[in-house]
C-alpha cells in the first residue's frame, strides 16, 4: 500500500483516518466523560463513608441476596461485590448509555460530523473507531468501579474470603475470579444497553435522546421483566438475565443463565449495531 | 359393581370443551378482521418516511407474534367424563360406596384405538381435582386417566381407612375392572386392562399396596409415600421397633386433621405435594364439599348423625388408634399392627408391577429411608426398581425445576416403556440432586442433578469418617415438651427447612459436639451414623440427634430439617456406665464445604414430637467412634444448559463468519469500485453534471445542476434561500447521496466518502467545533483526524487567516459567531486543498474582515486552486468572485463570468425630489419600469429610452432630480434572473 491513495490528498489513507488515539482524545477532553470517569472512582469512596455512619441495624429486609448487603463490610471483595450489586442495575446502565448514545449524536449536534465526513472518514470507519472508543470507556468505567472499590474496600476492611449466603467462604483468590466473572458478564449484559443507544445514536441528532431513549427503553424491559404474566415471553426481553450474575457467587458455579443471558445480550447487541451500520452508511447527513 | 354415569356433568363439560375452542377460533378471526382495514396503501401513506415503516414493521410482527403465542392451542385436546361410581368392597367385597371420579381421554381414543391407563391417586385431604393437571398432561401423552376422590374424601363416600387392603385398595380394584370394560382401554386379558398407577404420598402408598394385592398392574409410579407408616409416625433411629417409638405429633395432627373435622382439610397436606412432583400448580382444584356438604354428607352414602366429631369422617378403629397413640404419645402393639396392615412394608414381595420409587431430600413425613426399604424389599422379589431423589418432598414442595422436569421425565419414560410399550427400557440408575444455591433470576432454588449406575441404598458406597468431640454434658428434658427446639415446621413451605430459618435449640436442653473445620469438601449422599451415651435418673430418654452444617461465621444450618428421635432405655445413672449406641441420622444429600463444622446437636425436646412429660436430666456424651458419612459418587446430570452453551459457541462462531463475510464483501465491492479518472475533467477540479435530488417525501431540492469550476476561478454559487446551494453542497462533501447525476473532482467521480474528498476543504452550513475544546486544540484534532501528516496543515497560514490572536487557545463555547466563522475557514484551508468550498464565509463577519476574506479567496486561487463560495450575499461574489453560477428553484438560471453576468445593465438609479410624483411621470412612459426599491430611490428599467430623455422627462413634471446614477450591479441582473417575488424558492 503506497503513502497515499489514487486520487486523494497526498498522505490521505481511508485506514489512517480518526485513528483511535485521536478519537480516544478527542473524548477525554470531554466534561461528561471525565465526570463520568471520576464518579466511578468516587462513588466507591462515598460508598465507603456511608457505611462508616453505620449504625448497626442495616437489617432491610429479607430476600436471600440480602446477604450482599450485610456481607459488605466483611472485605474488600464483599464491598466491591456490594459496589457492583448497588449500580449494576441502573448506574452502570446510564454510563454505557452515555458513552455510546452520545458518541456520534453529540458531533452531529455540534456539526463536526459533516466535516469528520468531509475529511473523508469513512462512515463504517468512523462507526467502528466511535464504537471501540465507547467500548474502551465503558470498560474502563467498569474497571475504576470495581478497581476502586476493590483497593478502598481492602484498605479499609482487609483482604478477606469472598462470603455470601448462596455459597460457601471463597478464599480470596478465587473470590477475586469470581469477581472478574461477574464484572465479565455484567459488561456482557451491558452490551444490549450499549447497542441500543449507539443505534438511536446514529439515528438522532439529540445527545440526550439517544442515552435518555436508551436507558428509557431498558427500564421498559425491567418492568416488563416484573410482569410474570408475560410468561415464556420475558425470556426474550433483553434485561431478563441481567441479574444471572449473582449465580456466578454460589457454589458450584450456576452458569446456566449465565450462558443463556450472553446469548440474549450478543443477539441484541449484533442486531442493534448492525442496524446502526446499515442505517448510519447509508443516511443523509443534515446536521 | 354398577356404574351410574352423571350424564348432565358429562355433557355440560364436553359442551366446555368446545366453546373453548370456538372461542380460540374467533379471537383468530377478529385478529384478522381487525387488521383488514390497514390495506398496504394506506399504511403506505401512512408511513412516508423508512424510518417509520421500519418502526412500524417491528411492531407489526411483534404483535402478530405475541397473538400467535397467544392463541395457538397448547397440547392436544382431551376428553373428560366425570361420573359417580358406586363399587363395592369392605371385607366381604359386597359393601357399596360411592366413589367421585374422572375420567380423562385422548381425543383419538376409542373402541378402534384402545390406549393404555393410568389410574392416577392423590394424596392425603385431596380429590380428584388435586390430579387434574397431571391427569391431563398423561392424557395429552396417550393414556386413558382415571382419578377419583378416595373415600373418606370430598364427594365420595365411606370413610378413611388409610390405603386399607379391604377399602381403600379394593376400591381400587374395583376402577380396574371398570377400566377393563371401558371400549377405549387397552386390555392384557378380559377384565385385565394395560394399566400404570401413579400417586404421591396417599396415592403413592395406595399404589404400592394396590401392586401387592392386584396382579393386573402393571407398573407403577409411588412418590414420596412409606414403607411402613407406623414407623413413620413412630420413628425410633437406634433400631427400636415402633412400639418404643417417639410419635410424630406435628405430621400426625395435620394427618388427622386433614382427613378428620374439616371435611375439605388443608388443601395443602398432599393436594400440594403428591401433585406437585410432577409440577402441579398448588391449588389444583377447589375443596372438595360445598356449603352443607359437611363431613361425611358424601352423596350416596350418608352416615348422617352418626358422625362422631372427635374422627370425622376417619373409620372408627383408625381413630381410636389415633387418639389412643396422641393421648399417651406412645403406640400399643394393636395400633401398630393397624398402621402395618396399611404399611407395603409387609407385602413388597408380592408386587410384580416394575417400580419407580421418587422420594423428597425435604420430607420429614416420609423421609428417604421409607423408599430405600421399599426399594429393598421390591427388589428382593426381582421386580425391576429404580429409585429417583429429588429436592421437595412433603416439606419441601415440588423443588426447582430441573427436578419437576426429571421426575416427569422418568416417570412418562417409565410408562411409557412398561404400559404403552414403547421406548426402550429404562435402566435402573440412580438419579439425585443437591440444591446448588439459588437461582439469580426469579430467586427460586437450583439443583445439581447427579446419577450413578446403581442405587446403592442410604447407606451409600463409600464412607467419611470425621472426628465429632465435645465434653459429657448435662441437658434438661422440659416439662410437658416445652419450651420445644424447632426443627421443622411442617407444611411451612420448601425454604423453611432448607434455610434453617425457624431451626433452634433451647440453651440448657441440647448438648453439642463438634468437628475441627473441614479441610476439604465433604459430599454426603445417605443416613450419617453417630454413636451417642446417654445416663438418666429414670433409666429412660427420649433424645433427638441431629447434624448440622457451621459455616466459619458460626451460623449453623440443619439440612432439610431432618432429626433422629431416639428414646433408649436401660440407661445408668451415671454417665461413665454408659454404653455407646449408634444413632442412625435421617438421610440427606448435601455438601460440606470446607473450613465448615460438623455439628451434632443431642437435645430433650422438638415441638414436632412428643417427649416425657415428666421433667427431667440427662447427662449426654459423644460415642466411641466418629460420624461416620456416606457418599455416592455420581456423575452430573446434563442439562440444557449444555445445549445453551453451544448455541453461544455457534453464534459466536455465526457471528464472526457474517463479520468476515461482510468486510469482505465490503472490501470488494470497494475494490470494483471505478477509480479511473474521467478525461474530460482531469484537471477540473470540480464538474457538476445534472444533479438532481430528491428527498423521501417527494421534495425535490435540486433538479438540475449543471456546473463547473476551474483552477485559478472563484465562483460564486448565487441563488434565495432555498434555492439548492447547501443541497449541491452537501452532496458535494459526500454528506447526502444525489438521486441522480454526477460530481467529479479532478476527474474522480465524488461518492460518498470517495478518497478524493481530501482534495476539497469546506465550510458547509456554518462551523462545527468541539466545544469543550480550544481553537487551536480544534484544528489540531480535526487534522489528526485525517490521518495525514502534520507538517502537511500548514497551521500557521491557517492561523493567521483565522487572526485570532491569543483567542485561539480559548475555548471555542466563549467563541463570538464570526470567531467561529473565521476558524470554520481556517479549518477549510488546512493543508491548502485544491479546491476549497465556503458556505455563507462572511456570515457573521464584520466589514474590515469581510474586505480582508475577499483579499484570501482571491489570493488562494492561485497555483492551480479554486474556490466555490455559495452566498446569496449578492455583493459580496460580485466583488470575491471570477465566475458565478445563479441558482433558483433548484435549476441554474445563468453562469459564467460575473462581467458576463451582470452585463450591461439598462437599469438606472434617480435620486429625486418627489418619488411619488415621479413614480408617476415614470409610469406614463412607454416601456420604462419601475423596479421595486426603497429610501426614495427609484430603480428604472429604461427598456432603450435615452436617460436624458427620462430625465428630461422628470424635469419637465416639475420634478428635481439630484442623481443619476446608471447601475451595473449583480443584484440587479439576480434579480431579473430570480424574478421580483420575495419569496424564496423554497417555499415552492
Amino acid at each position: 500500500m503506497g503513502t497515499s491513495t489514487v486520487g486523494a490528498a497526498p498522505g490521505y489513507r481511508p485506514s489512517a483516518t480518526l485513528p483511535f488515539a485521536a478519537e480516544f482524545r478527542r473524548q477525554a477532553a470531554r466534561r461528561r466523560t471525565q465526570l463520568a470517569l471520576g464518579f466511578m472512582v468516587l462513588l466507591p469512596l462515598i460508598i465507603l463513608i456511608a457505611f462508616q455512619f453505620d449504625a448497626g441495624d442495616d437489617d432491610n429486609g429479607g430476600g436471600e441476596f440480602a446477604s450482599l448487603i450485610s456481607f459488605a463490610t466483611s472485605g474488600g471483595l464483599n464491598f466491591t461485590l456490594f459496589t457492583i450489586f448497588v449500580s449494576a442495575s441502573f448506574l452502570l446502565v446510564v454510563v454505557v448509555a452515555l458513552f455510546f448514545g452520545d458518541t456520534v449524536a453529540s458531533e452531529a449536534s455540534w456539526g463536526s460530523l459533516r466535516y469528520l465526513l468531509a475529511v473523508p472518514v469513512p462512515r463504517a470507519r468512523l462507526l467502528t473507531v466511535k464504537l471501540l472508543v465507547a467500548l474502551a470507556y465503558s470498560g474502563l468505567a467498569l474497571l475504576l468501579l470495581a478497581g476502586t472499590a476493590l483497593a478502598a474496600g481492602t484498605a479499609r476492611y482487609g483482604w478477606s474470603p469472598l462470603r455470601s449466603t448462596v455459597a460457601a467462604e471463597l478464599p480470596p483468590g478465587e473470590g477475586l475470579l469470581r469477581l472478574l466473572a461477574v464484572l465479565g458478564y455484567l459488561a456482557i449484559v451491558l452490551l444490549v444497553v450499549a447497542g441500543l443507544a449507539f443505534l438511536l445514536s446514529v439515528s438522532t441528532d439529540a445527545a440526550l435522546g439517544a442515552v435518555g431513549g436508551a436507558v428509557l427503553l431498558w427500564i421498559l424491559s425491567s418492568i416488563l421483566d416484573q410482569i410474570t404474566a408475560l410468561g415464556a415471553l420475558r425470556a426474550f426481553l433483553p434485561t431478563h438475565f441481567s441479574t444471572a450474575w449473582l449465580g456466578l457467587l454460589s457454589t458450584p458455579v450456576q452458569t446456566d443463565d449465565v450462558v443463556r443471558g450472553t446469548i440474549a445480550s450478543i443477539s441484541y447487541a449484533t442486531l442493534f449495531w448492525a442496524l446502526a451500520y446499515w442505517r448510519f452508511t447509508r443516511k443523509d447527513v443534515t446536521s | 359393581m354398577s356404574g351410574r354415569t352423571a350424564a348432565g356433568t358429562d355433557r355440560t363439560n364436553r359442551t366446555d370443551v368446545r366453546r373453548i375452542s370456538a372461542n380460540a377460533q374467533g379471537s383468530t378471526r377478529t385478529v384478522c378482521r381487525m387488521r383488514s382495514p390497514l390495506s398496504v396503501p394506506s399504511i403506505r401513506r401512512a408511513l412516508p418516511t423508512g424510518r417509520r415503516a421500519v418502526a412500524a414493521a417491528a411492531v407489526v410482527v411483534l404483535l402478530a407474534a405475541a397473538v400467535v403465542w397467544a392463541v395457538l392451542p397448547r397440547g392436544p385436546q382431551v376428553r373428560t367424563e366425570a361420573a359417580i361410581l358406586t363399587v363395592r368392597s369392605g371385607p366381604d367385597g359386597q359393601q357399596p360406596v360411592d366413589l367421585d371420579t374422572a375420567l380423562y381421554l385422548p381425543e383419538d381414543a376409542s373402541a378402534g384405538h384402545r390406549v393404555p391407563a393410568v389410574l392416577l391417586a392423590h394424596g392425603f385431604g385431596g380429590t380428584k381435582e388435586s390430579v387434574k393437571a397431571d391427569a391431563e398432561e398423561f392424557a395429552g401423552r396417550g393414556y386413558a386417566v382415571l382419578t377419583w376422590t378416595a373415600r373418606g374424601f370430598g364427594r365420595s363416600g365411606g370413610e378413611i381407612h388409610l390405603d386399607h387392603p379391604d377399602y381403600e385398595v379394593r376400591d381400587a380394584q374395583r376402577l380396574l375392572d371398570w377400566l377393563a370394560a371401558r371400549p377405549e382401554v387397552r386390555t392384557d386379558a378380559a377384565g385385565d386392562p394395560r394399566v400404570g398407577v401413579v400417586g404421591g404420598s396417599y396415592g403413592g402408598g395406595l399404589a404400592l399396596l394396590l401392586a401387592a394385592q392386584d396382579r393386573r398392574v402393571d407398573a407403577i409410579v409411588p412418590m414420596i409415600t412409606w414403607n411402613d407408616l407406623a414407623r413413620s409416625f413412630l420413628p425410633e433411629s437406634t433400631g427400636g421397633q415402633p412400639t418404643a417409638g417417639v410419635f410424630k405429633k406435628g405430621w400426625a395432627g395435620l394427618f388427622f386433621g386433614g382427613g378428620g373435622s374439616s371435611g375439605s382439610g388443608p388443601v395443602g397436606l398432599s393436594g400440594v405435594t403428591a401433585a406437585q412432583p410432577q409440577g402441579a400448580p398448588a391449588s389444583a382444584g377447589p375443596p372438595s364439599p360445598g356449603p352443607g356438604e359437611g363431613p361425611g354428607t358424601g352423596p350416596g352414602h350418608a352416615p348422617g348423625a352418626a358422625a362422631d366429631p372427635s374422627c370425622g369422617r376417619f373409620a372408627a378403629d383408625v381413630c381410636a388408634a389415633y387418639l389412643r397413640i396422641a393421648t399417651t404419645g406412645r403406640a400399643d402393639q394393636a395400633a401398630v399392627d393397624l398402621l402395618r396392615r396399611s404399611s407395603p412394608a409387609g407385602v413388597l414381595d408380592r408386587i410384580a408391577a416394575p417400580t419407580l420409587l421418587v422420594q423428597g431430600e425435604a420430607d420429614s413425613l416420609f423421609p428417604l429411608g421409607e423408599a430405600d426399604a421399599n426399594a429393598r424389599g421390591i427388589a428382593a422379589a426381582g421386580t425391576p426398581v429404580r429409585v429417583a431423589w429429588f429436592t421437595g418432598g412433603h416439606d419441601g414442595g415440588e423443588g426447582p425445576q430441573t427436578d419437576s422436569d426429571r421426575v416427569r421425565f422418568l416417570t412418562v419414560q417409565w410408562l411409557d416403556h412398561y404400559v404403552k410399550g414403547e421406548g426402550t427400557a429404562p435402566g435402573n440408575d440412580f438419579t439425585w440432586s443437591r440444591i446448588a444455591g439459588f437461582d439469580a433470576l426469579d430467586r427460586g432454588l437450583v439443583a445439581t442433578g447427579y446419577r450413578t449406575s446403581d442405587y446403592p441404598g442410604t447407606a451409600g458406597e463409600r464412607r467419611t469418617e470425621i472426628a465429632v468431640t465435645g465434653p459429657d454434658q448435662r441437658i434438661a428434658n422440659p416439662p410437658n415438651g416445652n419450651p420445644a427446639a424447632i426443627s421443622s415446621v411442617p407444611f411451612a413451605g420448601g425454604l423453611s427447612g432448607l434455610l434453617d430459618g425457624v431451626a433452634g435449640d433451647v440453651p440448657g436442653q441440647h448438648a453439642r459436639f463438634e468437628s475441627a473445620p473441614l479441610t476439604e469438601a465433604v459430599d454426603v449422599v445417605g443416613s450419617p451414623t453417630f454413636p451417642i451415651r446417654a445416663a438418666s435418673p429414670t433409666g429412660e430418654a427420649v433424645l433427638f440427634v441431629k447434624l448440622y452444617d457451621v459455616d466459619p461465621n458460626g451460623a449453623a444450618t440443619l439440612p432439610n430439617g431432618l432429626i433422629a428421635p431416639v428414646r433408649l432405655t436401660g440407661l445408668p445413672a451415671t454417665i461413665a456406665e454408659a454404653r455407646p449406641v449408634t444413632v442412625t441420622l435421617p438421610a440427606i444429600v448435601r455438601r460440606f464445604e470446607a473450613g465448615h463444622r460438623l455439628r451434632v446437636v443431642v437435645a430433650t425436646s422438638d415441638q414436632a414430637y412428643t417427649t416425657p412429660a415428666e421433667p427431667a436430666v440427662y447427662t449426654v456424651a459423644a460415642g466411641d467412634a466418629p460420624l461416620a458419612l456416606p457418599d455416592v459418587p455420581g456423575e452430573p446430570i446434563p442439562t440444557a444448559a449444555t445445549v445453551w452453551r453451544w448455541v453461544l459457541v455457534g453464534l459466536l462462531a455465526a457471528i464472526a463468519v457474517g463479520l468476515v463475510v461482510v468486510v469482505a464483501v465490503v472490501r470488494r465491492r470497494h475494490r470494483r469500485h471505478d477509480s479511473s479518472v474521467h478525461p474530460a475533467y482531469a484537471d477540473v477540479p470540480l464538474a457538476v453534471r445534472q444533479l438532481r435530488k430528491e428527498y423521501a417525501d417527494g421534495f425535490v431540492a435540486v433538479s438540475n445542476v449543471d456546473f463547473e469550476v476551474h483552477p485559478g476561478q472563484v465562483v460564486g454559487l448565487l441563488g434565495p434561500n432555498g434555492a439548492g446551494k447547501t443541497t449541491t453542497l452537501r452532496v458535494l462533501m459526500g454528506l447526502t447521496q444525489p438521486t441522480a447525476g454526477e460530481i467529479y473532482v479532478f476527474g474522480h467521480r465524488l461518492v460518498p466518502g470517495s478518497p478524493v474528498l481530501s482534495r476539497i476543504g469546506a465550510l458547509v452550513e456554518g462551523p462545527g467545533f468541539l466545544p469543550h475544546l480550544s481553537g487551536l486544540e480544534n484544528l489540531r484534532a480535526y487534522w489528526r483526524a485525517t490521518g495525514r501528516p502534520a507538517e502537511d496543515a500548514h497551521f500557521d497560514e491557517a492561523l493567521e487567516i483565522a487572526g485570532l490572536g491569543d483567542s485561539v487557545h480559548r475555548r471555542i463555547k466563549t467563541y463570538s459567531h464570526g470567531m467561529k466563522q473565521r476558524l470554520a475557514i481556517a479549518q477549510a484551508m488546512l493543508g491548502l486543498p485544491e479546491l476549497l468550498v465556503l458556505d455563507e464565509p462572511t456570515d457573521g463577519l464584520d466589514p474590515p474582515q469581510i474586505a480582508e476574506m475577499r483579499r484570501v479567496l482571491q489570493r488562494y486561487a492561485t497555483d492551480g486552486r479554486a474556490v466555490l463560495v455559495s452566498s446569496h450575499l449578492l455583493a459580496e461574489v460580485e466583488q470575491t468572485c471570477t465566475h458565478a453560477v445563479v441558482v433558483n428553484k433548484g435549476r441554474i438560471v445563468a453562469s459564467g463570468p460575473v462581467e458576463d453576468i451582470v452585463g450591461e445593465s439598462p437599469s438606472v438609479l434617480f435620486e429625486v425630489s418627489d418619488p411619488d410624483a415621479a413614480r408617476a411621470v415614470l409610469d406614463g412612459l412607454h416601456g420604462v419600469r419601475v423596479l421595486p426599491e426603497s429610501d426614495g430611490q427609484l430603480v428604472v428599467d429604461t427598456n432603450g429610452t435615452a436617460r436624458s430623455e427620462v430625465v428630461a422627462e422628470l424635469v419637465r413634471a416639475g420634478i428635481g432630480v439630484d442623481r443619476v446614477v446608471p447601475r451595473r450591479r449583480l443584484e440587479d441582473a439576480f434579480l431579473a434572473l430570480v424574478g421580483e417575488t420575495s419569496r424564496g424558492s423554497g417555499d415552492r
